[in-house]
């Protein structure tokens, strides 16, 4: 998955968890649960379609790449 | 109309799922309702057969409003706050199709018990009981809903200026009514959406009034927008805490309980599940706070009649914040006897359909004691506002990194602090001390709250 997939892929997510989300408004290094306010069941629904479209299993210890655009990009473009 | 949440005066026919003809069973969803904080999807409490649909869509109409009649086997019922009109009165004696608000009435006959003195009271107050949402049990009319109704009245015709509902300023907006010229019908000389209507040069342009089961969505009217929305659910928020702070003496305590056992407990079993199957730790707390209502009964209940009624089950109120501001506290039913799974499976399905406008009327009713989660939001504790009348609200804090002195040692551990507000009418400190000693406990043992 190239990064700008993972991008894709991480604002199609974020869309559907939270339509009203700015995404676009975030710089890419803020942490997105705090920029987006997502709470606990907003994340673990992100983390599930973030596996179902990435096909990637993603456990709670790879939850910390998650915290930012930039790390999300990173972390699923490098698998 | 039932009253689907404590602050609910009114309510706004959106769409009826049934029409005459349907057989439909108690619980079934039969119509959905338009309050001032969300729209609802209504149940029927008994079942039958559909016999007419009195109030169309589109229209407003006071709580206890008779808006179906439902046939039973023996006789045909009033659908509205709890029925039954005296066998063989036949239906038309409830509620006309309305067109003139003042005219309508209420309920056809209050079923639920009144004992004269409260009927006395009624009366002295000038009352009318059929308008009267009772809160005592078996829906039983107290003394202090007769009061409240009273009060309730009382400020709006004071002499300041009539008073709209969103309903009828959105509408207003809409036909380019000039408000200031409409007179009302409402409650307290309130501008009704009918008013503004009538007050129209066309005066006609009334909703349709047929019952929209077999026409497409489109045909029905919308659920309020965003921006009305949030005005309206603010204020009937401003109404239920105001009321919450003037009648409930609250008092507070808090306790920081270690979740080291808990999250490690979780995280491991986490490990071996699909994303779908994940607990977060909101369950587990959820969980905790249910069964320790259940072993510290003194907090779960309700404050009605000048005594605390303790409920025999848990149903634990969910405070969920909308996005766009509000907040609704639907209840998951018998929290304290699901397992860990399925409550986590109720509170996501909860949180879903409380934001996109799908509850049904008995979760906003029935809570018995009530849950406040800002740890996601990051704030330490929460000292909340009680819902009355139940008697008591738990808040818990953001799941931190703290050093904690154990045995002797100084340890970096993840703790919680967790607090109750609770009405100091139905219990005391020590009771509500011992509820987060109970919860406390819990928490230390996880694998029992599976």
């Amino acid at each position: 998955m190239t990064p700008d997939q993972a991008r894709n892929v991480i604002e199609e997510a974020v869309a559907r968890v939270a339509p009203d989300a700015d995404l676009a408004g975030l710089a890419p290094d803020a942490d997105l649960r705090d920029g987006l306010e997502l709470d606990s069941l907003d994340f673990l629904r992100l983390v599930e379609i973030l596996t179902e479209r990435t096909g990637r299993q993603i456990t709670e210890d790879d939850y910390p790449h998650l915290a930012t655009l930039a790390s999300a990009v990173k972390f699923l473009a490098g698998g | 109309m039932p009253a689907l949440g404590a602050d609910m005066d009114e309510g706004t026919v959106l769409e009826w799922l049934v029409k005459p003809g349907d057989k439909i069973h108690k619980g079934d969803v039969i119509a959905v309702i338009d309050t001032a904080k969300a729209a609802i999807d209504a149940e029927s409490f008994i079942t039958g057969t559909i016999e007419q649909l009195i109030i169309g869509v589109g229209q407003t109409v006071p709580v206890g409003t008779v808006l179906a009649m439902i046939a039973e086997p023996a006789a045909p019922k009033a659908v509205s706050p709890p029925p039954a009109p005296p066998a063989g009165e036949p239906p038309r004696q409830a509620a006309p199709p309305e067109r003139e608000p003042e005219h309508v009435p209420a309920a056809p006959r209050r079923p639920a018990p009144v004992s004269p003195l409260i009927r006395k009271r009624a009366h002295e107050l000038g009352v009318d009981l059929a308008g009267v949402r009772g809160s005592g049990r078996g829906g039983a009319i107290t003394r202090a809903d007769v009061e409240r109704a009273a009060a309730r009245r009382e400020p709006a015709g004071a002499g300041t200026r009539s008073t709209a509902t969103p309903r009828a300023r959105r509408v207003a907006a809409e036909l380019g009514v000039d408000l200031a010229g409409v007179t009302g019908t409402g409650p307290g000389g309130s501008i009704r959406e009918a008013d503004v209507r009538r007050a129209t040069p066309a005066g006609e342009a009334a909703p349709a009034r047929e019952p929209a089961a077999a026409e497409p969505a489109a045909a029905a009217p919308a659920a309020r927008s965003g921006a009305e929305r949030t005005r309206s659910m603010r204020q009937a928020i401003a109404r239920l805490m105001a009321r919450s702070k003037r009648e409930i003496p609250h008092y507070y305590v808090s306790s920081t309980v270690d979740m080291t056992s808990a999250l490690s407990w979780l995280h491991e079993r986490n490990r071996e599940l699909a994303v779908s199957e994940r607990l977060v730790p909101a369950a587990l707390l959820l969980k905790a706070a249910a069964l320790a209502a259940r072993r510290v009964p003194g907090v779960n209940g309700y404050w009605t009649d000048d005594q605390f009624r303790p409920a025999d089950a848990v149903h634990l109120g969910l405070a969920i914040s909308l996005r766009g501001g509000g907040l609704l506290t639907p209840a998951i039913h018998d929290a304290a006897g699901l397992s860990l799974a399925e409550l986590m499976s109720r509170m996501r399905d909860l949180v879903i359909r409380a934001r996109a406008g799908r509850l049904r009327g008995s979760e906003l009713t029935d809570a018995t004691i009530t849950v406040t989660n800002l740890g996601d939001q990051g704030v330490e504790s929460v000292f909340g506002v009680i819902y009355p009348p139940q008697v008591a609200l738990v808040g818990f804090g953001k799941i931190t990194e703290r050093p904690v002195a154990v045995g002797g040692l100084i340890g970096v551990r993840p703790v919680v602090v967790t607090t109750l507000a609770a009405d100091h009418r139905a219990s005391d400190g020590y009771t509500g001390a011992r509820y987060l000693t109970a919860l406390s406990d819990l928490l230390q043992k996880p694998e029992e709250l599976l």
